[in-house]
C-alpha cells in the first residue's frame, strides 16, 4: 500500500469543489445556490422569585467547587415507540456515563434531585410567558398541558424536561420580512455542566429548574444575517416586557440549519447573537461539503450494506512516533487499533469547515460516544503526518489495506475500544448516506463539533405528575390589553426621530425604549438626542464600568432636573460619569463637582468677540477655521448646559 | 353514532362539540377558535378533568387543551386507534446461572410508554423484561408469574395468603430464589406478612419496587430489579427481605429484614430504612456484602412452613392527646378482636381511655402497645400510667414496629383467639420483629446544618 498523499491539497481541492467562500464574500446568490435554510429556538429565562416547579430561589448561582453534597445517577434509555432502544442511545448507555450532581442546599431541594414530584407550576412565570406569547402574536392555548421531553445526557436529573406549550402559530414582523413562529413553550432550565471527561460528567444544579421560555421559529431565514436579525428581534421583544432576566446565560439560542438536500442540524446553546452568522454560514457549507463527499464515496463504493471496517491490534513497541498523545497512550498501556476504511482515500481530509475535515467528525464522536478524550486517533491524511509512509504501509498490511483505502489508528482505554470501532464504522457508513442528524456545540471562531445524536420526535409524553391548567378567556384578554407595543413599532419610532441605527440594539437589548419615550412625551426632549445619549453615551460609560447600572428613573429624573433648571440637555453627557459613580448623589451636587455654573447666553456670546481679538494664529492654512475652533474650545466648558452648542457654533462661525 | 371509545373520556360540553363536528379521539383535527387555529391529533381525555377542553397532540409532540367555548369550526380526518405492545424477546437461558422466579402483584416493574397517550404499558413477561433490562440475563435464568394485579395500597390479607402459597409451591418446585415485584407504599406490610406466613425458608424471598417509575431515564427500577435478582439468585440469606436503594445515588441497594423495615419518605429513592437495627446487607450488581453477622442461611431442602392465616378483625389506634373513649368503644362494638395501640413516648394513652380499655379487655379484645416514636422500646413499667394500662389488659409489644404488630396480630388471630396463645405468638419473635437489644447504630437520624454532619454529607453520597 502506498500512502503518499497530500492532505492539504485535497482539503483545498474539496473546499473549492464545495464552492466555499468566506462569509464576507458571500452574497444571497451564494446562499440560494446551496439552499441555506435556518430557524431558531430562542431560550430566555424569566424574571421570577422562585423556580418553575419548586420553591427554591431562582437566579442564585454558585461556583463549581462550592457545593454541599454530590449525587450520582445514570440515565437509562427508555424503550422507544417500537419497543426498542435507539441504537446510539444504547451505545451511549453501554459506555456508562456516570453523572454527578453537585448541589447547594440554598438552591436545590428534593425536587431538583428527582426525589420528589413537582409542585404546581409557578404562576408568575406562566403570566410572563403568556405576555410574551401574546406579543409574539401566538394563538394562546385553552389549557396548558405539562409535557415531559426526554434528555439522556443527564442535564436534568429526572431524565426529562418538564415543558408546556403556551401558544402556537405566531409571527414576527421584522423590518423587511415576516418570520413565522411555530410555538412558544415554558420550561424548566437544565443543569450547568462543570466537566465532561472520560466516563464522568459533572453538573451543578443552581440553574436547574429556573423558568425559561423557548420561542421556536419556522426555518424562514435564507441567509446568516437574517438569522441574527430574527434572533435579536425575539430577544428585544422578550426584554421589552421587562419580565425576563438579563446577563450572561439568561438568553441562549439553538440554531437549526440545513442546506439543500441536507439535514436539520441543531447548533446548541449559542451564547452570543454575534456568533450566529459565522456559525450558520459554516454549517450550511459543512453539510454541502458532506453531500459532495457522499456522492464521491458512492461512486467508488457500490455495496453500501456490506461496507465494513477491518481492524487489528498493534504492538506498541514497534511504533515510533513524534505524536505526543499517541506516545502518552502507549506509556499508559492503552489499547491501539488500526482501522481500515476501504475506499475512503481522500475522505478523511475532505473539507468540512475551515481548517477541519471529515476526520474531525469521527474524532468528535469518539470523544462523545466512546468517551475517549481527544486526541484519540491519528490517520493517513493529517496535515502534519504523525507517522511516516513506511510506518503506515506496515500498519496497513495488518488489515490488508489497499491503495484506495484510508487508515485510522485509534487509541484509548481497552474497555472503550469496542464502542470506538463501532463508532468509526457507524460514522463512515453515515457518510455514504448523507448527513447524520445531530446537535452540535458552537465555538467563537464559527465552527462546531458533534455534541449528541439528535433525539427523535417521539420523546414527548404527558407529565403524569401535573394536572392541566385551564386559561380563562377573560384572563387572556385582560393581559392582551396591557401589553407594551410591538418592537417593530419601536423601531419605526426611533427611525422617525432620526435616531442613528447603531443606537437601536443597545436601546432594545437593555429595554431603555420605554424611558426614552416617556422623557420625550412628558418633557418634550428630542427623541434623537435621547437615543444618542442612551445608545452611545450610556452604552459607552456602562461598558467601561462593569457592574454599574443606570435605572430608568435616574435617567428620567436627570432630564427632568435639566429641564426645570433650564439647563441645556447636552450637559447630561458631562454629568453622566459622576451619576454612574454615585447614583444616589443629588444633581445639584454633581453640577458643582463638574464645575458647572450658570452663565447667561448673552454673556457667553459677548465673549466671542473678546476671544476673537486675542486669537494668535499658529498655522498658516485654514486661518479662519482654526480661529473658530479655538474660540469654541475656549468656550465649550462653560458653555455646555448654558446654550445650545449648535447655536453657539453658528454665532462663532458668523464672526 | 360510533362506539363509546370514539370519545374516550369526554363528557358534557366537550363531548357535545366533538359529536357536533363529528370528530373522534385519534382523529387528526383542524380546529378554528376565537383564539386562532390549532391542529393536532385528538387525544383521550383523562378522568376527573373538566368538560371544557379538548386535548390535542401537536405535530411537535406537545399536548395542549383547546377551550370548547372558543371553537367555531372543526373537522377531523379519521385515523384508527394505534395499538402498542412490547415486543417479546426470548429471555436467554444460561447454563449455570441460578433459576429465579419473579412474582408480579400489579406494581409496574418495567414498562414502556405509549408516547401518544402517555399511558404506561407494563413489561412483565421474561421476554418483555429482557427487552427493558437486558442485564438481567447476565444475573439469572428468569421465570415470571402474575399472581394477581392490585395497586400497592389495595394489597391485603387475601393477597398475602395467595403469595405465601405461591412461594410454597415454587420452593417445592426447586427454585433458587424468589423476587416479588410490589408497589412501594405497603411493601413493608407485605414483608412482615410473608415473614410470618413463610417460615423456615430455604431460599431468599426478595420484595422489590421502585420509587421513580420505570418509564423515566432516571428510574431506580432497573437497578433495584438487578439487585433483587442478584440477591434471590446468589445470596445465602434465606429470609424475606426488602431490596431498595441505599442512598439516593445510583450506588448500592440495601437488604432489609421484612419485619424491621419501614417506608420513611413519601418520595425519596432511599425511602426504606431498617429501624432499630442495621440492614442485613448491602447489594451491588457484583456482590452482596453482609452487614449482619448472623442470618438464616440458604439450604438445599424444601422444608418451608407455610402458615397462611389472617384475621381481618384487627385494627390500629393512633393515639392523640384529646382522644375520647368513644373511639375505642366504637372499634370494640364494630367487632374488632385485636387492637394495636400506637402510643406516645414509652407507650402511653391518657386516663380518659381507661374505662374503655377495661371494657374492651372484658370483651376479650387483644390489645398491644406500640410506639409513635418508631424507634425504641415500649417501657410500661417506668410510669404509673404504663403499669395501670398493663393491669387493664394492654400488652407491651417491645420494639415491634406498629405496622408489623398489626400484621402479626392479624396473623395470630387467624390461628387462635386464646389470649395466652396469641400473646405467645405475638411476643415470640419469628425474625427479629422484636429484638433483645437495640445497637447504638440502629438509630441514626442525623440533622443537617450541624458542621460534622455537613462534612460527612459533602464527602459521602447519602
Amino acid at each position: 500500500m502506498k500512502v503518499k498523499f497530500d492532505a492539504r491539497a485535497n482539503y483545498e481541492k474539496t473546499k473549492q469543489e464545495a464552492g466555499y467562500v468566506n462569509r464576507k464574500e458571500a452574497t444571497q446568490e451564494t446562499y440560494d445556490r446551496i439552499g441555506f435554510m435556518s430557524g431558531l429556538e430562542v431560550h430566555q429565562q424569566l424574571r421570577t422569585k422562585e423556580k418553575l416547579f419548586c420553591h427554591c430561589p431562582a437566579g442564585k448561582f454558585n461556583k463549581s467547587d462550592d457545593f454541599d453534597a454530590e449525587i450520582i445517577r445514570h440515565m437509562r434509555p427508555t424503550l422507544s415507540e417500537l419497543g426498542e432502544y435507539d441504537g446510539t442511545a444504547l451505545m451511549e448507555f453501554k459506555t456508562k456515563k456516570e453523572i454527578i450532581y453537585r448541589i447547594k442546599n440554598e438552591t436545590a431541594c428534593t425536587y431538583e434531585v428527582d426525589d420528589t414530584p413537582p409542585f404546581p407550576l409557578n404562576r408568575e412565570a406562566l403570566s410572563h410567558a403568556i405576555d410574551i406569547s401574546l406579543l409574539s402574536k401566538l394563538n394562546i392555548v385553552g389549557e396548558v398541558h405539562i409535557t415531559r421531553k426526554q434528555y439522556l445526557d443527564g442535564s436534568i436529573p429526572t431524565g426529562f424536561q418538564r415543558t408546556a406549550i403556551i401558544g402556537v402559530e405566531g409571527e414576527l414582523p421584522l423590518p423587511n420580512k415576516k418570520i413565522r413562529l411555530i410555538q412558544l413553550s415554558i420550561e424548566e432550565d437544565s443543569c450547568r455542566e462543570i466537566s465532561d471527561i472520560g466516563h464522568q460528567r459533572i453538573y451543578k444544579t443552581d440553574r436547574l429548574g429556573m423558568p425559561l421560555i423557548e420561542t421556536v421559529t419556522y426555518p424562514d431565514c435564507v441567509n446568516p444575517d437574517e438569522v441574527k436579525e430574527t434572533c435579536n428581534y425575539i430577544r428585544f421583544l422578550n426584554r421589552s416586557t421587562g419580565k425576563v432576566r438579563t446577563g450572561i446565560g439568561a438568553g441562549r439560542q439553538d440554531v437549526n440549519v440545513s442546506c439543500k438536500g441536507g439535514t436539520r442540524i441543531e447548533i446548541k446553546g449559542v451564547a452570543h447573537t454575534n456568533w450566529i452568522p459565522e456559525l450558520t454560514h459554516n454549517e450550511a457549507f459543512r453539510q454541502w461539503s458532506l453531500l459532495l463527499l457522499r456522492d464521491q464515496l458512492n461512486q467508488v463504493i457500490s455495496d453500501k450494506e456490506n461496507w465494513h471496517v477491518q481492524t487489528a491490534g498493534i504492538d506498541p513497541n514497534q511504533l515510533a512516533s513524534t505524536f505526543e498523545a499517541l506516545n502518552k497512550a502507549i506509556e499508559k498501556g492503552e489499547a491501539l487499533r488500526i482501522v481500515r476504511l476501504p475506499k475512503f482515500k481522500g475522505a478523511l481530509s475532505h473539507f468540512t469547515q475551515p481548517e477541519m475535515t471529515f476526520a474531525n467528525e469521527i474524532s468528535d464522536r469518539l470523544k462523545v460516544i466512546a468517551c475517549i478524550e481527544k486526541p484519540n486517533m491519528i490517520h493517513t491524511e493529517m496535515f502534519e503526518p504523525a507517522l511516516n509512509e513506511q510506518q503506515w504501509a506496515t500498519l496497513g498490511k495488518l488489515v490488508d489495506a489497499e491503495e484506495s483505502d484510508a487508515l485510522i489508528l485509534v487509541f484509548g482505554p481497552i474497555e472503550d475500544m469496542e464502542t470506538a470501532i463501532e463508532t468509526i464504522e457507524e460514522r463512515c457508513k453515515m457518510a455514504l448516506e448523507g448527513i447524520p442528524e445531530e446537535t452540535r456545540k458552537s465555538f467563537e471562531n464559527g465552527t462546531t463539533i458533534f455534541e449528541r445524536v439528535l433525539p427523535g420526535a417521539d420523546r414527548m409524553y404527558p407529565d403524569t405528575d401535573s394536572a392541566p391548567i385551564p386559561l380563562a378567556i377573560d384572563y387572556i384578554e385582560s393581559k392582551r390589553k396591557n401589553l407594551p407595543e410591538d418592537i417593530i413599532e419601536r423601531y419605526n419610532k426611533l427611525k422617525k426621530w432620526g435616531a442613528p441605527e447603531d443606537t437601536y440594539t443597545y436601546i432594545f437589548s437593555k429595554n431603555y425604549f420605554p424611558v426614552i419615550r416617556e422623557i420625550h412625551e412628558k418633557l418634550g426632549v428630542d427623541g434623537k438626542l435621547l437615543a444618542v445619549f442612551v445608545g452611545q453615551r450610556v452604552k459607552h460609560l456602562l461598558g467601561q464600568n462593569p457592574g454599574a447600572t443606570l435605572s430608568d428613573k435616574t435617567i428620567f429624573d436627570l432630564f427632568e432636573f435639566l429641564k426645570s433648571e433650564n439647563i441645556d440637555y447636552r450637559l447630561a453627557w458631562q454629568m453622566l460619569p459622576d451619576l454612574i459613580a454615585q447614583p444616589e448623589r443629588r444633581f445639584d451636587e454633581i453640577l458643582k463637582a463638574i464645575n458647572f455654573s450658570k452663565i447667561p447666553k448673552e454673556e457667553l456670546e459677548k465673549k466671542i468677540a473678546d476671544l476673537a481679538a486675542n486669537y494668535k494664529p499658529v498655522k498658516k492654512t485654514n486661518q479662519m477655521q482654526n480661529k473658530q475652533n479655538w474660540i469654541m474650545g475656549q468656550l465649550r466648558k462653560e458653555a455646555v448646559g448654558n446654550v445650545d452648542m449648535k447655536q453657539l457654533a453658528t454665532k462663532i462661525n458668523a464672526i | 353514532m360510533g362506539n363509546e371509545n370514539d370519545f374516550q373520556g369526554y363528557k358534557g360540553a366537550a363531548l357535545a362539540i366533538l359529536q357536533k363536528y363529528n370528530v373522534h379521539v385519534w382523529d387528526n383535527a383542524e380546529v378554528e377558535t376565537t383564539l386562532g387555529h390549532f391542529s393536532g391529533k385528538v387525544l383521550p381525555r383523562a378522568e376527573n378533568t373538566d368538560d371544557q377542553h379538548i386535548v390535542l397532540k401537536l405535530i411537535t409532540g406537545y399536548n395542549i387543551g383547546v377551550n370548547v367555548t372558543t371553537i367555531t369550526a372543526m373537522n377531523g380526518v379519521r385515523v384508527p386507534q394505534p395499538v402498542f405492545q412490547i415486543p417479546e424477546k426470548q429471555f436467554p437461558m444460561t447454563p449455570g446461572l441460578p433459576k429465579v422466579k419473579l412474582f408480579g402483584t400489579g406494581g409496574t416493574i418495567a414498562s414502556r410508554l405509549d408516547y401518544r397517550t402517555g399511558a404506561v404499558i407494563p413489561a412483565f413477561s421474561p421476554g418483555e423484561l429482557y427487552g427493558a433490562v437486558p442485564e438481567l440475563a447476565d444475573i439469572c435464568n428468569l421465570e415470571t408469574e402474575k399472581v394477581f394485579a392490585v395497586f400497592s395500597e389495595n394489597m391485603g390479607p387475601k393477597q398475602y395468603i395467595e403469595l405465601a402459597k405461591a412461594i410454597g409451591r415454587e420452593i417445592e418446585n426447586g427454585i433458587d430464589g424468589i423476587v416479588i415485584g410490589h408497589g412501594t407504599d405497603t411493601l413493608h406490610h407485605t414483608g412482615a406478612a410473608l415473614t410470618f406466613m413463610c417460615q423456615n425458608l430455604p431460599v431468599p424471598v426478595v420484595l422489590v419496587g421502585s420509587q421513580r417509575s420505570s418509564d423515566r431515564p432516571s428510574s431506580d427500577a432497573a437497578l433495584n430489579l438487578m439487585h433483587a435478582m442478584k440477591t434471590a439468585g446468589t445470596s445465602d440469606i434465606a429470609e424475606v427481605m426488602v431490596c431498595m436503594f441505599g442512598p439516593t445515588s445510583d450506588e448500592y441497594g440495601l437488604l432489609h429484614k421484612g419485619t424491621r423495615v419501614r417506608k420513611m419518605h413519601s418520595s425519596y429513592r432511599s425511602t426504606f430504612r431498617t429501624i432499630g437495627d442495621t440492614p442485613l446487607a448491602m447489594v451491588s450488581r457484583e456482590k452482596i456484602t453482609p452487614i449482619h453477622k448472623t442470618y438464616n442461611k440458604r439450604r438445599d431442602d424444601k422444608n418451608v412452613k407455610i402458615l397462611p392465616y389472617f384475621s381481618d378483625k384487627v385494627t390500629m389506634l393512633y393515639y392523640y392527646p384529646a382522644m375520647k373513649p368513644d373511639i375505642l368503644d366504637a372499634m370494640v362494638d364494630a367487632g374488632y378482636k385485636g387492637i394495636v395501640f400506637v402510643g406516645t413516648g414509652l407507650g402511653h394513652v391518657n386516663k380518659e381511655l381507661y374505662p374503655a380499655i377495661e371494657r374492651a379487655h372484658k370483651k376479650g379484645v387483644h390489645m398491644y402497645m406500640t410506639l409513635q416514636t418508631i424507634w425504641g422500646y415500649v417501657h410500661m413499667f417506668v410510669y404509673d400510667t404504663g403499669r395501670d394500662m398493663m393491669a387493664k389488659g394492654i400488652i407491651p409489644a417491645g420494639n415491634m414496629l406498629p405496622e408489623v404488630a398489626y400484621i402479626k396480630l392479624g396473623w395470630a388471630l387467624g390461628q387462635t383467639d386464646d389470649p395466652e396463645e396469641v400473646k405467645r405468638l405475638m411476643l415470640t419473635p419469628i425474625n427479629d420483629e422484636i429484638t433483645d437489644r437495640e445497637p447504638y447504630n440502629g438509630y441514626l437520624v442525623y440533622q443537617g446544618g450541624v458542621p460534622e454532619v455537613e462534612e460527612f454529607i459533602r464527602n459521602v453520597h447519602k
